[in-house]
């Protein structure tokens, strides 16, 4: 090797480690490198999940499929609230698998830092690998509960139920990153908090609770009392949940300028999210 | 050769007390006066050393201060000091699990660092499975664990139990699967803390054995320990951390004289051992380390400064292995009525048939002043380097002690001894 060459790989310094690092400070070629650890994650997920539990799978249909009885029974006949024509047990398991996902993505989520403090004390990875695993794992338990859904609809269409797919359909996709963004952006931001300020984590599972109400979960949009409405459509999942009801049944108030409130409510949130956690990342080890 | 890793001015301060700085309204104070007024964070008091037993006036202690270190590309570099003086500080911001203060560090190829075994085990997964998680985690491709599978399987010796849930694995035998795991990273740099704690001697020898396997590979090794023994027989460079700064830097037996020379006072507490002298130990020629054959005595001299006269003193002579075990303890010698002054006594240690490694020995002292009163004393350690000139057995034995045992053979005891001859034939037959 000539002598130029040696002092130039002396300057090659393969890693550098400084204090301070920028707002938006995402290595995406690091993730990149790490993937294959996302999909450990995900596995032990749900190969420690199968083997602990004695129904297994069957979990994730057992919890949806109670929701909606419970609901069609307390909110569909004692307070007969309205579900747009549609049947009951299909408007309300709409709502709650869709809300579902996104609610076990920011519960599961918030916890990240709190649930990690000694793996993450011991070993170094792209922490936001540990989200992104939690957002991938609970789509496998969406998949599942979709399959839920659509029997329920098939059944509904048997004994012929008024409702329609309609082109929405093509969405889906859409729907889902939307979901997942936007509940890993509030997930992110609250386990940044709360590493510094403990009491947050109390608030984040009632308050999730407490924000399907103010979703059109139990009710349709077209049902909200018109005082209400605008806090109703403030919330970006609103848009959400009435875009992925009118794709696969045909009913609610979908339009386009909803979900792009939608989209960039989600965005900023996501950002957000981000900047926050990695502010957190770097010291969290010394402060939890 | 190239430097792997370099360090500039690096430090590290850690908040101490509350979690976090406390409270909202103080958070937002720093952030006001940092960022608005863009004055020095008022909550980092510069200047301020991390001595562990004495109480600081702020909250804000530095566990690292303005560290200049150079780690050569192919250097073992033992890292010692008390506890508290930043030796596991360094190894975090080395392996990047938490973040530094000021300062930059520099690194020249992959990272693997171990600052636990067994990161990220889970205990309804199978070895097997786990062994793939662990690799992740540790930095591993999936594909890379493919290859090497078997590899880490034959050497944690858990074959029979790979698709058996973790948790009916005994400790020994999850850190053997651990550590295995983490022994086939392909790293240029490997960052150790006291792994070796765990796990049993004989699997504690193959983890030392492995660890010098690599860094004969060329590879760098960082290694934090309190045993010395292993320290000598791992690494060529040492350095000494106190109270977060760089107290001595240099070859390892340097840097372990000026270690244990100073951490004398830790043992026995300062005050008595100001206040009645101190020993140092050393070869006949005043050399720090000793090798020898494990069928050889050798003589070892202490220089016995007393302050007070003395009545009685009992010297005991302690050797350790590499895995920190004591192995000789010999506390028969005392000597009555010294005065105070210097003295030096010499003893000689006789041949032990040692198994062949890194020993480091030291003398406790218990003096009876002539009021009655006891003090307690540890020397400084010396390195003793115990080889074999058998070489039959040398690195296949576990056992501590290898003495020459004679037979003898007496062929004619049974023929003169029909009854016995009988007695066995009967046996035989039931």
């Amino acid at each position: 090797m000539s002598e130029k060459s040696t002092t130039l790989e002396f300057e090659e310094w393969s890693l550098t480690i400084r204090p301070k690092h920028g707002w938006f400070d995402v290595d995406i070629a690091e993730l990149w490198q790490y993937r294959d650890l996302l999909y450990m994650f995900v596995k032990r997920d749900f190969v420690s999940f199968y083997k602990q539990t004695v129904l297994g799978p069957l979990w994730f249909f057992i919890q949806p499929l109670f929701t909606t009885i419970v609901f069609t029974f307390v909110f569909g006949n004692l307070a007969g609230l309205s579900t747009d024509g549609l049947p009951q047990p299909l408007f309300y398991l709409a709502g709650i698998t869709a809300w579902n996902y996104f609610s076990d993505c920011i519960i599961k989520t918030s916890t990240v830092f709190k649930d990690n403090a000694t793996l993450f004390g011991k070993v170094f990875f792209p922490r936001m690998i540990m989200p992104l695993s939690i957002v991938t794992s609970n789509l496998v338990r969406f998949g599942v509960q979709m399959i839920l859904f659509l029997g329920m609809m098939g059944y509904f269409a048997a004994v012929g139920a008024s409702f329609q797919v309609t082109s929405g359909v093509f969405l889906l996709p859409l729907l889902v990153l939307l979901m997942a963004l936007l509940g890993l952006g509030l997930g992110l931001t609250i386990t940044a908090m709360t590493t510094r300020y403990r009491d947050l984590s109390f608030l984040v599972t009632f308050g999730v609770q407490l924000l399907m109400y103010v979703t059109t979960v139990i009710y349709p949009l077209s049902a909200a009392p018109e005082r209400y409405r605008w806090l109703i459509e403030l919330n970006p999942m609103t848009g959400i949940i009435e875009a992925f009801r009118y794709a696969f049944l045909g009913k609610g108030d979908f339009d386009m300028w909803s979900l792009g409130y939608s989209s960039i409510a989600t965005i900023v949130i996501l950002a957000f999210g981000v900047v926050i956690f990695n502010k957190a990342e770097k010291n969290f080890v010394d402060t939890v | 050769m190239s430097t792997a890793i370099k360090l500039e001015k690096v430090s590290k301060a850690y908040e101490i007390g509350q979690i976090g700085s406390g409270t909202l309204s103080r958070d937002i104070e720093r952030w006001f006066v940092t960022k608005v007024l863009g004055k020095e964070d008022p909550f980092l008091k510069l200047g301020e050393r991390n001595i562990r037993d004495q109480k600081g006036d702020s909250n804000i202690v530095w566990s690292l201060r303005d560290i200049d270190l150079e780690i050569k590309q192919g250097d073992r570099l033992g890292i010692i000091g008390k506890n508290g003086a930043g030796k596991s500080t360094l190894l975090k911001l080395l392996s990047r699990v938490t973040s530094i203060t000021s300062g930059e560090i520099k690194i020249r190829g992959k990272v693997a660092s171990l600052l636990e075994v067994g990161t990220g085990f889970h205990r309804d997964l199978t070895g097997r499975e786990n062994v793939y998680l662990n690799g992740a985690i540790l930095g591993m491709r999936k594909k890379e664990i493919d290859r090497k599978l078997d590899e880490i399987v034959s050497f944690s010796g858990v074959e029979r139990y790979i698709d058996t849930p973790v948790k009916r694995y005994s400790s020994g035998m999850y850190v053997r699967l651990a550590f295995a795991v983490a022994a086939h990273l392909d790293s240029d740099i490997l960052i150790v803390d006291e792994v070796l704690a765990v796990g049993d001697l004989e699997f504690q020898h193959k983890c030392l054995n492995k660890m010098e396997d690599v860094a004969t590979q060329g590879r760098t090794v960082l290694f934090v320990s309190h045993n010395m023994a292993s320290v000598k027989e791992l690494c060529t460079t040492g350095i000494v951390l106190r109270d977060g700064m760089v107290d001595y830097s240099g070859d390892v037996v340097g840097a372990i004289q000026h270690y244990t020379s100073e951490a004398l006072d830790l043992d026995i507490g300062a005050a008595s051992a100001g206040a009645h002298g101190w020993v140092r130990i050393c070869g006949m020629n005043g050399q720090r380390e000793i090798k020898v054959l494990n069928t050889e005595s050798f003589e070892v001299i202490a220089d016995l400064s007393l302050a007070d006269n003395i009545e009685r003193i009992d010297i005991q002579c302690i050797m350790e292995n590499a895995e920190g075990a004591q192995v000789v303890h010999n506390r028969d010698s005392g000597l009555e009525r010294l005065s105070a002054g210097i003295h030096r006594v010499s003893a000689e240690i006789p041949e032990m048939y040692l198994r062949p490694g890194v020993y480091t020995l030291y003398f406790k002292l218990i003096a009876e002043t002539e009021e009655g009163s006891f003090v307690r004393h540890l020397s400084d350690r010396l390195i003793i380097d115990i080889s074999d000139d058998t070489e039959i057995f040398s690195g296949k034995v576990s056992a501590t002690i290898l003495p020459p045992v004679e037979w003898n053979v007496d062929s004619n005891f049974y023929e003169f001894s029909t009854l016995q001859h009988k007695r066995l034939d009967q046996s035989r037959d039931s």
